[in-house]
């Protein structure tokens, strides 16, 4: 039970259920599709960016509570911050979910991301949490009509 | 029904320190010790190539693969033992008719029938003949309650209709469709049928002869028997009117370099050295399920989905997918505010394995406009207990997602 825990903690289980962020962002500069065609989870993402700043971002699609809490805290995570800070945050989240724990990788760094580090415990469900960060990845190299998790 | 559980060695042991209750049947079934003990025999004691050697090994495996052949034929009635080809599973063995009767028989314009419930393997193989030569594909629709609308089946024929290709069981939903009526119909157009058995096989007794369709598919692996093996039925006169699939090695009669001639059925569709240990381990697996009796399996599944509906069913914001009339053992539903994923991940941690997702069948969750749903699927090995495991899982799903 406590691995369960640990995976469906609070904010994922409220972040699931009320993802904040949700829905079209009207006056998007980019928009990405992500989907994982094992399970059907699909989300787009929309970001409204400026001068290598990230001023806006939402999603809207529908998934497990790991991919759309997954979603709602990278976009809530990443609003205001520049391309590079992102690649940054990038980096450090997938090495916390795919557990390359090391010293550097603390749990501060990642603030409320590191609930995700949850899925460590469940390898089929790793998937889930980065189906949104997958996404972003395509939106910063941009130039994809649609990025898969496989 | 006594419990067959202690003949399947897998179901043994414990998952997160939780018996492990397996309700996935309809992916694929485990194995029971007759059939794993068969193929460790044939290894160590008999293995060789069939149908080449002059030698005592090869004339034994030769002997128990044709055996298998046979026993097949018995058990769903066929005329002949040649009707029986192998293949790797019913994936293939609808690829095989696709493109071998299907590619000689099709001209752009002509029409195949399918239906909204198939799995991915009885559409995709259909829509790469779309693409290669331009057939269309008209498609039955299904009820809200899971079952084929067979008023819209019959406007579907036309004089360009020239297959039906159909489940005989719905992966998702359990419905088993009015396999004798639709055949029925498609004869009086003059219109072959092929049934896509998968889902059915190992849950009812089978008789070609009875039913009259012109092909029937299952893989061995949904039926208690091992992996990589799978079963093409064909009437005679419409496989001997039908080129090779695959060419190779076995297929042929004589070959030079300027032209071959092709082998008797059901040799001339079995290119290449067979899955022969696993064809005779799926011998083991018939053997097995004629001393269960299918009547006796069928019965104890409809007991289990029974029970396990009921209990289901009294889940509040639960919403079971399927409620046809008649159904194999697989129960599909989905619960509000909760995605099937994070469902399968709760039951695992309670030592029960489901199915969470599409389960090949994108059209399908299209048409009940949801994205996935879970899978309850019973074999013959599962116990009343084993739903009440299921249920002790799901209150534990609604305590995580109080």
């Amino acid at each position: 039970m406590s691995e369960l825990r640990e995976l469906y903690q609070e904010v994922i289980i409220d972040h699931g259920r009320h993802p904040r962020n949700f829905g079209v962002l009207e006056n998007a500069t980019k928009q990405q599709e992500g989907f994982n065609p094992l399970c059907g989870d699909k989300i787009i993402l929309f970001v409204r960016e400026n001068d290598g700043v990230f001023l806006d971002l939402k999603f809207d699609g529908c998934g497990c509570a790991i991919s759309m809490a997954s979603a709602s805290l990278m976009t809530e995570c990443l609003k205001g911050k520049t391309i590079k800070e992102i690649q940054d945050i990038f980096n450090l989240f997938h090495r916390w979910v795919m557990n390359e724990t090391d010293s550097d990788l603390s749990q501060e760094k990642l603030g409320k991301l590191a609930v995700l580090g949850g899925v460590r415990e469940f390898p089929s469900r790793v998937k889930c949490a980065t189906l949104a960060w997958h996404t972003l990845k395509a939106v910063l190299e941009g130039e994809k009509l649609q990025v898969t998790t496989e | 029904m006594q419990t067959y559980k202690n003949d399947f060695p897998i179901l043994k042991q414990a998952i997160h320190g939780k018996p492990l209750v397996y309700l996935d049947s309809s992916a694929t079934t485990q194995k029971p010790e007759c059939v794993i003990e068969a193929i460790s025999n044939y290894y160590c004691n008999d293995h060789a190539n069939v149908h080449r050697g002059v030698y005592e090994l090869s004339e034994r495996a030769t002997r128990l693969y044709e055996k298998t052949r046979k026993k097949v034929q018995w058990f769903i009635n066929a005329a002949h033992a040649h009707e029986i080809i192998f293949t790797r599973g019913a994936t293939e063995s609808i690829n095989l008719v696709a493109q071998s009767y299907g590619r000689s028989h099709f001209k752009a314009g002509d029409e195949v029938i399918l239906s909204v419930m198939e799995h991915h393997s009885n559409i995709v193989p259909w829509q790469m003949l779309q693409n290669q030569i331009g057939i269309e594909l008209k498609i039955i629709p299904v009820s809200d309650a899971g079952e084929l609308e067979m008023a819209a089946y019959e406007k579907l024929f036309s004089p360009r209709t020239k297959m039906v290709a159909i489940s005989h069981a719905s992966n998702v939903l359990g419905t088993l469709n009015p396999l004798k009526k639709i055949i029925e119909m498609a004869h009086a157009q003059n219109v072959p049928v092929l049934v896509d058995g998968a889902a059915a096989f190992s849950h009812i007794s089978l008789d070609m002869q009875a039913l009259d369709c012109d092909f029937y598919v299952f893989s061995a692996h949904k039926a208690y028997g091992p992996t990589g093996v799978g079963v093409l039925y064909g009437k005679t006169a419409l496989l001997e009117r039908m080129p090779p699939y695959q060419g190779g090695g076995s297929m042929i009669e004589r070959v030079s370099l300027e032209k071959t001639t092709y082998a008797e059925l059901p040799y001339k569709f079995e290119a290449g050295t067979p899955a022969i240990a696993d064809v005779i381990g799926f011998y083991s697996a018939l053997h097995y399920l004629e001393k269960v009796g299918m009547k006796a399996i069928a019965e104890h599944e409809q007991a289990l989905l029974h029970y396990a509906t009921s209990k289901l069913a009294a889940i509040s914001g639960l919403r079971i997918l399927g409620t046809a009339k008649e159904k194999v053992g697989v129960l599909s539903f989905v619960l509000e505010g909760i995605h099937p994923h994070d469902i399968g991940t709760i039951l695992d941690s309670e030592g029960v394995a489901i199915r969470a997702g599409h389960h090949c069948a994108m059209p399908l969750m299209d048409r009940y406009k949801i994205p996935a749903c879970v899978r309850v699927s019973f074999g013959l090995y599962n116990s009343k207990e084993d739903v009440d495991a299921l249920m002790t899982g799901m209150k534990k799903v609604l305590e995580v997602f109080k």
